[in-house]
């Protein structure tokens, strides 16, 4: 029992299974000399073949959950392990140099990754020397007997293990057979977190120690409702855990029952409850979680998982089947926020020193107004079919929303004079800078709707990266100088009958809703999961009540405070 | 007797990416020999590292060579895949 950690809950939820270390495995050899070339060349070929269904495999789970675009990246990993060059120039390797196969896989394949890498000018030339990579780690995992892990090769129910989970191996788990996620690295924002709240998949991560503590194979009980992780459990701990796991399932159930009722106080004041989404794909979850609307669309997938900038007609047909499938709701679409930790791989932005403050979302924007300018027209196009919203990203000032504005009435006019069809748009901003958060009474007078995203408005107020272990513990939510400016700009939108949403993690957090409910927040927008839940909570909070603790709450002194006081109203 | 066509590059990105994904995959589909030649380097073109490794951007002038049994089919087809992907002219 002294193999147990903690780690950070990120996903609610408990987890029992076989753990699968999803770690680079020791893939080193020595070079020998050998004798019997054809028998050397036979190895090649077969580890390439194994590699080959390997990748196949990946692949068709890759094209199964995220569709064939998505999955062209393992067809160019076929082509390079079926290329006729390539093998020709392993067999010829080994023949001239009597090296072994590894050997002659590894020298070659470094011959092209050379090449490629050299040609600096061209980030997708650089792109495909780390697929190459990927293919030579294949083949020698295939030479040298040992397992390459890959989330789409799982077969049998586990909890993955690994030191962080990258978006493509989160987009290919399955969630038959993956039960539990937990990772070394991370926090509850990662995007690993994020994904396994979408996926429901119960996750711990930033345990620091896992893949270092576990060994394959042995049983784990992953408790995403505290953190806790326990390692190859005794009978009576393994019977805790299931019951436990049996309870959660049975909450969720209870949950479930809410999903076409409103969201009401138990004083009987109605709020929004919304959900957030990053493409057409998440619209099941929305559904199912009876969501009242969509409080924010994060856009920039749709530029990020593609190889070139989306057209105006790809984009059209992405917000018209989100609208749609609302049938009325509103739905919020953010426009385009890119840089910061959000690149593209064919274009270029340019290095900076510090991107989180730089050259990013509106500012791109107003600067290559004609990416706007499509993603606009894409926008209005859309609006004819559903209730849509569209607000802009990372605003500072008002001359920035108005010059966003002064476009998007530009390309409504265009359109209007081609006698395209548009429906009515509300035009707001997101309120993540403190800056405007601190001048929100006169942003409310020109906007039609605020929606607060707290992720980047916490970082941005106490300049610390969530993401940085050593400075992680400044990522304070419920610090009274953040509920500060929350409150200062809900008062502000309200004093001038504006709508106000928040779209950020706060917006389904158990400590932060009662708060946020005594402050007379609209909206709140949540990953999909989250809201029955908070659905479920709101039903037992008083309003009245909920004004008083926010305003205690306002005029407390510290992050702790505020959750005492919260833990002190709720129960 | 082999086959030969030139053809400009007009595409923005040049021959990577999809297009050279779709030009491989076109000439493997058949027996002929198929050679891609720009400034001077011949490369197959049933090879995607090879044809990756030339580097033809936009306005590059190449050179296909078919040379087999099905060089004429071999040949149509290329010139197909090209023109489909707004490739060449």
């Amino acid at each position: 029992m002294s193999n147990n950690f903690k780690g950070i809950a990120a996903s609610n939820g408990v987890a029992i299974a076989k753990a699968y270390l999803l770690v680079d495995p020791d893939l080193s050899f020595t070079k020998t000399t050998i004798t019997d070339v054809t028998a050397e060349q036979a190895r090649v070929d077969d580890a390439s073949k194994a590699a080959s269904a390997d990748v196949k495999i990946i692949k068709s789970r890759a094209e199964k959950n995220l569709g064939a675009d998505e999955a062209q990246v393992f067809e160019a990993h076929l082509m390079v392990l079926s290329d006729p060059e390539m093998s020709g120039a392993f067999n010829q390797k080994i023949a001239d140099d009597k090296v072994n196969a590894e050997q002659a896989v590894k020298e070659v394949t470094d011959m092209y990754i050379g090449m490629f890498e050299a040609m600096t000018d061209n980030a997708y030339m650089q792109e495909r020397a780390a697929d190459i990579r990927d293919v030579t780690k294949r083949i020698l995992s295939h030479l040298l007997n040992v397992a390459l892990p890959n989330p789409a090769l799982i077969d049998e129910e586990v909890v993955l293990v690994s030191k962080d989970l990258t978006p493509s191996d989160t987009s290919q788990l399955d969630r038959q057979f993956v039960k539990g996620i937990l990772t070394d690295l991370g926090g509850r924002t990662a995007h690993a977190s994020i994904m396994a709240r979408t996926l429901e998949i119960p996750a711990v991560v930033g345990s620091e120690v896992a893949t270092q503590t576990i060994t394959a194979g042995v049983t784990v009980i992953v408790d995403g409702l505290t953190g806790d992780v326990i390692v190859d459990p005794d009978a009576e701990t393994l019977a805790t855990y299931q019951q436990k796991a049996a309870d959660y399932l049975a909450q969720r159930a209870e949950w479930a029952l809410l999903k076409d009722q409103q969201s009401v106080s138990a004083d009987g004041k109605n709020f929004v409850l919304g959900a957030n989404i990053g493409s057409p794909k998440d619209m099941d979850a929305v559904l199912e979680n009876g969501s009242e609307g969509v409080g924010l669309y994060r856009t920039e997938f749709l530029y990020m998982e593609s190889d070139h900038l989306p057209t105006e007609d790809e984009q059209f047909e992405a917000y018209k089947a989100v609208v749609e499938k609302m049938a009325g709701k509103p739905v919020t679409v953010r426009t385009m926020d890119i840089g910061g930790d959000k690149n593209l791989s064919y274009w270029k932005l340019p290095e900076e020193e510090n991107p989180f403050l730089g050259y990013r979302a509106i500012r791109i924007s107003l600067d290559q107004t004609e990416i706007f300018r499509t993603q606009l027209r894409a926008l209005l196009r859309a609006s004819a079919y559903g209730n849509l919203w569209i607000m802009f990203p990372m605003i500072a000032t008002l001359g920035e929303f108005r010059a966003a504005k002064k476009v998007y009435l530009e390309e409504r006019a265009k359109l209007e004079e081609a006698g395209v069809s548009m429906g009515e748009i509300k035009l707001g901003i997101m309120i993540e800078i403190p800056a405007a958060a601190v001048l929100a009474d006169k942003f409310a007078k020109e906007v039609d709707f605020f929606s607060i995203g707290t992720n980047d408005l916490i970082g941005y107020t106490m300049a610390a990266d969530r993401g940085n272990d050593k400075v992680a513990y400044l990522y304070q939510p419920y610090n009274p100088s953040i509920l500060r400016l929350i409150n200062n700009v809900i008062a502000a939108a309200h004093n001038e009958g504006k709508f106000v949403a928040m779209c950020g993690e706060m917006a389904g957090d158990p400590i932060a809703v009662p708060v946020l409910m005594g402050m007379g927040l609209d909206e709140f927008s949540m990953s999909a999961p989250s809201v029955l839940q908070t659905r479920s909570l709101m039903k037992k909070l008083d309003t009245v009540d909920m004004k008083s603790l926010a305003e205690k709450a306002l005029d407390a002194e510290t992050n702790e405070e505020v959750i005492a006081l919260v833990e002190a109203a709720t129960k | 007797m082999t086959q030969s066509k030139d053809f400009h590059i007009v595409a923005e990105t040049g021959i990577h990416a999809r297009p050279a994904t779709l030009l491989v995959q076109a000439a493997s589909k058949f027996t002929s020999d198929v050679t891609l030649s720009y400034q001077g380097k011949d490369v197959n073109l049933k090879s995607i590292m090879g044809v990756m490794s030339l580097g033809v951007g936009q306005g590059a002038d190449v050179t296909i060579k078919t040379d087999g049994d099905d060089e004429a089919a071999a040949m149509t087809a290329i010139v197909e895949a090209m023109e489909t992907e707004g490739l060449a002219e």
